[in-house]
């Protein structure tokens, strides 16, 4: 099955603390999914199993059918791609376009495809202007937009996004939803934590919500935030909209502003 | 009275062409909340680090204009004094933490203890901090050990302690669940009520809505948009800043299309809510 499997998994760190306790979960090729939870809930311990970056300590983790138990971090990651929450944690060159290339180098890809990579990334990230900078003089929304260049050009059929909405303006969130619209075209499956609600309503149909290193829902966002149960175990929040239909005593689990304006000049 | 004076004031990075920050003028006031706001790469990581004498203490380049500080130049303030009127929080809290202690509790202390405050008065300090931001859980914790959010929470204590008249404030919630970003706030305002004055980065617009005084808007390094919160949030014209309007704003726009104008464009939560129930009836 090309999917991302995880079966039983738990996982504690070196020194005991346990970090991800019975995580069971199907995702599958070509979806999109959001994670959210608290700070500390385990989510991003959680795609770190996903990539190999952490072996879990019991059950499996399977990518495409094969156990990431039987791979090296590097063979699984080939197959999912992660950018990290901390942009800095991932960059180590001297220009940015560098950066990019350093693994399509590595991967001994021609002059050519390397070339078409780098092009196709820097367009999805909006980064053209930022090529020949140093990655840490650019600006932090923008150095997180480098990072996911980098991961792009791998093209791995997985793709992992740690917090890509943090510190991110009105250009930064569009580029991002355009960019989850393009990979969905491509058949690329997209995993993004985010603590933004608004964003999470706006771009995905599929939520996990983990809480206290557990994964304690998996629906879609409507039901996600109007679940009192699930928004009380998580301590989330309804997207604004929500919120205030819920204080207005609307019907119809309104998520959206546009649900909100039809609803209300009915009346 | 003011705390800081921006008059005429434009600087630019050492050896940089271009303006990071053009003919700024702006008076401050004690005890007030500053809500920062501009697309990114409009300047507001730079006009932090001049509020706070980082430029010209730390930055060099070409400052012209004055910058008065509690009516001081800021050329003629100590910069190791200017720090402990000034606190400043950083954007990414991966980079305040000093990733030289091993305990939270440490790592909240440094600051003071670079100070060189009495060791019982520091623990005290440290204490109240921690209860107020209810990081008890994890004062014995390694500071390089947290995630994102835990971290940041703890970036955030270890400016609190310091007890700083005037606090810059960069994107304190960036990393942050919706709980932890709303203890964050209520933090911030604890500290308005203090008397202290606020200078808040922050994308949440709507957050900016709720917990600030005044609203400034930077687009390529100039303040473009300035005053009073509500002035400054129900601006239109915000967007094509870069900006995003609070949630409550589009829909008090989006709810005067289908019928008449109202007279103010509501900001917050409560004042749309109020808004619909006078015209809808719910």
């Amino acid at each position: 099955m090309e999917a991302i499997e995880l079966k039983n998994v738990s996982f504690a760190y070196p020194d005991g603390h346990v970090a991800n306790e019975e995580l069971n979960l199907i995702i599958k090729k070509g979806e999109r999914v959001a994670i959210v939870g608290q700070n500390g809930a385990g989510k991003t311990t959680a795609v770190k199993l996903m990539n190999g970056l952490n072996k879990p300590t019991n059950g499996d983790v399977f990518i495409n059918g094969v156990n990431t138990k039987a791979q090296t971090t590097a063979q699984t990651s080939a197959y999912v791609g992660y950018v990290f929450q901390n942009p800095d944690d991932q960059i180590f060159n001297s220009n940015v376009q560098k950066e990019i290339e350093y693994m399509l180098h590595y991967l001994k890809l021609d002059a050519q495809e390397i070339e078409r990579r780098v092009s196709r990334v820097v367009e999805l990230t909006g980064i053209e202007g930022y090529l020949n900078m140093n990655p840490f003089d650019v600006p932090y929304s923008i150095r997180k937009f480098v990072t996911i260049a980098m991961v792009l050009a791998l093209e791995t059929p997985y793709i992992i996004l740690d917090e890509p909405t943090a510190g991110q303006d009105l250009h930064g969130i569009q580029t991002l939803t355009n960019l989850l619209d393009r990979l969905q075209e491509e058949g690329k499956c997209v995993i993004t934590i985010t603590h933004d609600m608004e964003f999470v309503a706006d771009n995905f149909t599929r939520v996990i919500t983990m809480a206290n290193k557990r994964i304690i829902a998996d629906d879609s966002a409507r039901n996600t935030f109007w679940s009192a149960e699930i928004l009380k175990e998580a301590r989330l929040k309804k997207p604004q909209i929500g919120e205030i239909s819920e204080e207005l005593g609307m019907d119809g689990n309104i998520i959206y502003r546009h649900e909100l304006v039809e609803l209300l000049n009915k009346k | 009275m003011n705390c800081i004076s921006l008059k005429n004031v434009s600087y630019k990075y050492p050896y940089t062409e271009e303006f990071a920050l053009q003919e700024l003028n702006y008076a401050f006031e004690t005890g007030k909340c500053y809500g920062i706001i501009g697309a990114n790469g409009s300047g507001k990581t730079t006009f932090c680090n001049l509020l706070r004498g980082m430029i010209p203490h730390f930055f060099e380049g070409d400052l012209t204009g004055d910058v008065l500080i509690e009516g001081k130049d800021v050329r003629n303030w100590d910069s190791n004094l200017l720090s402990t009127k000034i606190g400043y929080i950083f954007q990414n809290p991966f980079t305040q933490i000093s990733g030289i202690k091993d305990t939270v509790f440490e790592e909240i202390a440094l600051g003071l203890e670079n100070l060189g405050v009495e060791k019982e008065e520091l623990i005290d300090r440290v204490i109240e901090v921690v209860k107020l931001l209810k990081l008890e859980q994890l004062i014995k914790k390694n500071p390089n050990n947290l995630s994102g959010g835990q971290k940041q929470r703890v970036a955030f204590a270890s400016i609190i302690a310091m007890n700083n008249d005037i606090l810059v404030i960069d994107e304190p919630t960036s990393q942050l669940d919706p709980e932890s970003t709303a203890e964050i706030f209520a933090i911030i305002n604890l500290l308005k009520e203090q008397g202290k004055t606020i200078f808040l980065v922050e994308h949440k617009v709507d957050l900016i809505a709720e917990y600030s005084d005044e609203v400034i808007v930077l687009k390529d390094g100039r303040i473009t948009l300035s005053g009073s919160t509500l002035d400054v949030l129900s601006n239109i014209e915000l967007l094509q800043m870069g900006v995003m309007l609070p949630q409550a704003a589009m829909l008090s726009y989006d709810m005067q299309k289908a019928d008449e104008a109202f007279d103010t464009i509501a900001i917050t939560k409560s004042q749309v809510i109020e808004q619909i129930k006078q015209r809808v009836g719910v």
